[in-house]
């Protein structure tokens, strides 16, 4: 782009300044929600630096809620002392003391409440993490092989084959959902984790798709090399093929975890008993049941739900974007 | 075929082996399985019972069935057109020689990683209707005309545009792909049209957009499919399957998924699939068909 006009340069940063304030701002709203009292998240109107009120009452410090300005009285409140008794006082503002105090405590309470108290937090993690490493293992290494089979060797209806393995990624979930889910059923695999991890153990169309491009970038004479030194083709594959390309690899590693980490429908038809949840249906039931009420907790759950991604994101940031961008400039 | 044409057939069978189960066992089984109970009456607790077309009549004559095919195409034909001009809007902006755009890249890509069901609570609560963060920002916007913002999620009239609005939300995985699709325009082109005396809109309308056309072209269908088959942030902002206010919310897959799996009225919900599946096919056919008219493919 040729060197732009001042104006112009002006704009496009202003531009670029509004687009990241209304991106990123939501989830500095999490963050700040998460954070709050449930008395200060329903204030209107919102404040962003989560508070808290503390009075002397007999020489101690009590934390209170700011509850009204009084009618008839400028500068003087009603607050409620915070111990479950409900003790209300009224006195100037100016002896309550305010001061900028995350309420860390709050993301304790959201893992517990998640789990309606009957199931651990840990457990829906723990279930979160087989499905996403069992899947990711399943969805590298059966893509690798069957990718090699269509990029690296020859043979009759190969091509054919991979036409039609193409022509699978438009059909849409909804035609597969009423029949898998009866195939699961035959299997007595409903209300278990399996259905959500063993599927990515025998292939996928769009990672064979992308590894068959990589593989295919590879120069031919390097396999012939090592045929000619008597290797067979799952040495080739292995010793080879695999090696030069971890790129790849990384690509479909970071997008299984992603899907497994994020998948709602799945969890959604298959998991029946609260203790097999992943995190992400476990959010929702969490959700459902309290109504939309707890608004600070809903925040730290999501907030825990959501913090893996964007630290795997943050490692494997070239990865991602490399990956994202090469699944486009095939279409 | 001789002898070494087998060993080949073996050879590439044995690694494409695990996939022709796969395939087999996760997708061709499927396809024809549902196809087929369609055509009947199906629980999943009683074997299928031949009812040949009646689904199908049915179908035609359900009202719900109109409404969420409805809901889903104003939110496809809102959302997709929406998404590309962010999406693109923003990949424009990132071509340019600016400071800070690794930052600018991951701040607006960042959303579109965020677990939908997380991504939903965080909307639900922006979206509130008396202490929501949109509407505190909103307010002194609509009060200049005398008025208050809308009760978004809880307004029959809203809440598909609170959708569609948080679906923009998202644009950054789409972003990229433009992205990586600008950065492939030959910059020869721009130069040249430059000693033309091509002004920045002229040069974007006769080289960029011809020159990344097969992205858009991408992008669209992508987001159409995607589109067509919405349903997470549905079901979790908007009641289940329940599709509230007033159905106002009820889109195809959550009809689909509540016929299917609360109603077990199973034959009727692949009839409902297939009958995505054709839509989905005929609207990529029309993108494709648009595409070969103005797609310019360079070689």
């Amino acid at each position: 782009m040729p060197s732009a006009t001042p104006t112009r340069r002006f704009s496009i940063y202003l531009l670029l300044f509004a687009g990241a304030v209304l991106f990123a701002f939501p989830l500095v709203w999490m963050v700040s929600t998460s954070l709050k009292s449930p008395e200060q998240s329903a204030a209107f109107p919102p404040t962003m630096l989560p508070r808290s009120h503390y009075v002397q009452v007999d020489g101690r410090e009590a934390e209170v809620t700011l509850d009204r300005e009084l009618t008839g009285r400028p500068g003087w409140w009603q607050v409620t002392i915070k111990d479950g008794t409900g003790t209300r006082l009224e006195l100037p503002r100016a002896e309550v003391d305010t001061r900028v105090e995350p309420r860390w405590e709050n993301y304790p309470e959201a893992l517990a409440r998640m789990g309606g108290g009957r199931v651990g937090f840990g457990t829906f993690l723990g279930n979160t993490l087989i499905v996403c490493v069992l899947g990711v293992f399943g969805a590298v290494l059966s893509n690798a092989i069957i990718a090699y089979g269509f990029a690296r060797l020859k043979w009759r209806g190969r091509d054919a084959f991979f036409a039609v393995t193409l022509a699978t990624m438009m059909v849409p979930m909804p035609v597969l959902m009423v029949p898998l889910y009866g195939v699961f059923r035959e299997l007595g695999w409903i209300g278990t984790l399996l259905p959500l991890w063993v599927p990515a153990w025998f292939g996928s169309a769009f990672n064979i798709f992308l590894m068959r491009q990589f593989f295919r970038t590879i120069p031919e004479e390097m396999s012939e090399a090592a045929r000619i030194d008597g290797a067979g083709e799952w040495t080739i594959f292995w010793r080879l093929i695999l090696p030069l390309s971890t790129p790849v690899l990384a690509v479909a590693a970071l997008f299984h975890f992603l899907f497994a980490w994020n998948d709602f429908l799945g969890p959604l038809l298959y998991l029946t008993r609260q203790e097999t949840f992943t995190l992400a249906i476990a959010l929702q039931n969490y959700q459902s049941q309290a109504g939309g009420v707890e608004w600070p907790l809903l925040m730290a759950a999501s907030a825990v739900v959501v913090a893996p991604v964007i630290v795997i994101f943050f490692f494997a940031q070239k990865t991602f974007i490399q990956g994202v961008a090469t699944t486009g400039s095939k279409g | 075929m001789n002898s070494a044409d087998w060993k080949r057939l073996g050879s590439g069978l044995s690694f494409t082996g695990l996939w022709i189960i796969g395939f087999s066992v996760f997708t061709l089984y499927p396809v024809v399985a549902s196809l087929y109970y369609s055509f009947c009456d199906y629980s999943v607790l009683q074997r299928p019972l031949w009812t040949g077309l009646e689904n199908y009549r049915t179908l035609v004559a359900d009202d719900v069935f109109w409404l969420s095919l409805r809901n889903t195409l104003y939110f496809a034909g809102a959302a997709v057109p929406l998404g590309t001009v962010v999406s693109l809007s923003l990949a424009l902006l990132l071509n340019q020689d600016v400071k800070g755009r690794a930052l600018f890249r991951t701040l607006f890509f960042l959303p579109s990683i965020v677990p939908l069901v997380a991504s939903a609570m965080l909307w639900l609560w922006i979206f509130n209707g008396s202490g929501g963060l949109l509407n505190w920002v909103l307010g002194p916007v609509f009060a200049l005309w005398g008025g208050t913002p809308p009760a978004w999620l809880g307004d029959p009239a809203w809440a598909k545009p609170a959708l569609v609005l948080m679906s923009a939300w998202g644009a950054g995985h789409s972003m990229i792909i433009y992205l990586a699709g600008l950065q492939n325009v030959p910059r020869e082109l721009y130069e040249s049209a430059e000693l033309d005396g091509a002004g920045s809109w002229a040069k974007f309308w006769h080289i960029t957009l011809p020159v990344i056309s097969p992205v858009i072209y991408f992008n669209v269908v992508m987001g159409i499919i995607g589109a067509m088959q919405v349903f997470t942030t549905a079901f979790v902002m908007t009641g289940g399957t329940d599709g509230n206010p007033a159905r106002s919310t009820l889109f195809y897959a959550l009809y689909l998924f509540s016929n299917a799996f609360y109603d077990l009225r199973m034959g009727y919900a692949s009839a409902m699939a297939w009958i995505l599946f054709m839509l989905i096919a005929t609207l990529t056919w029309i993108a494709t068909r648009v595409a070969a008219r103005s797609v310019h493919y360079q070689d």
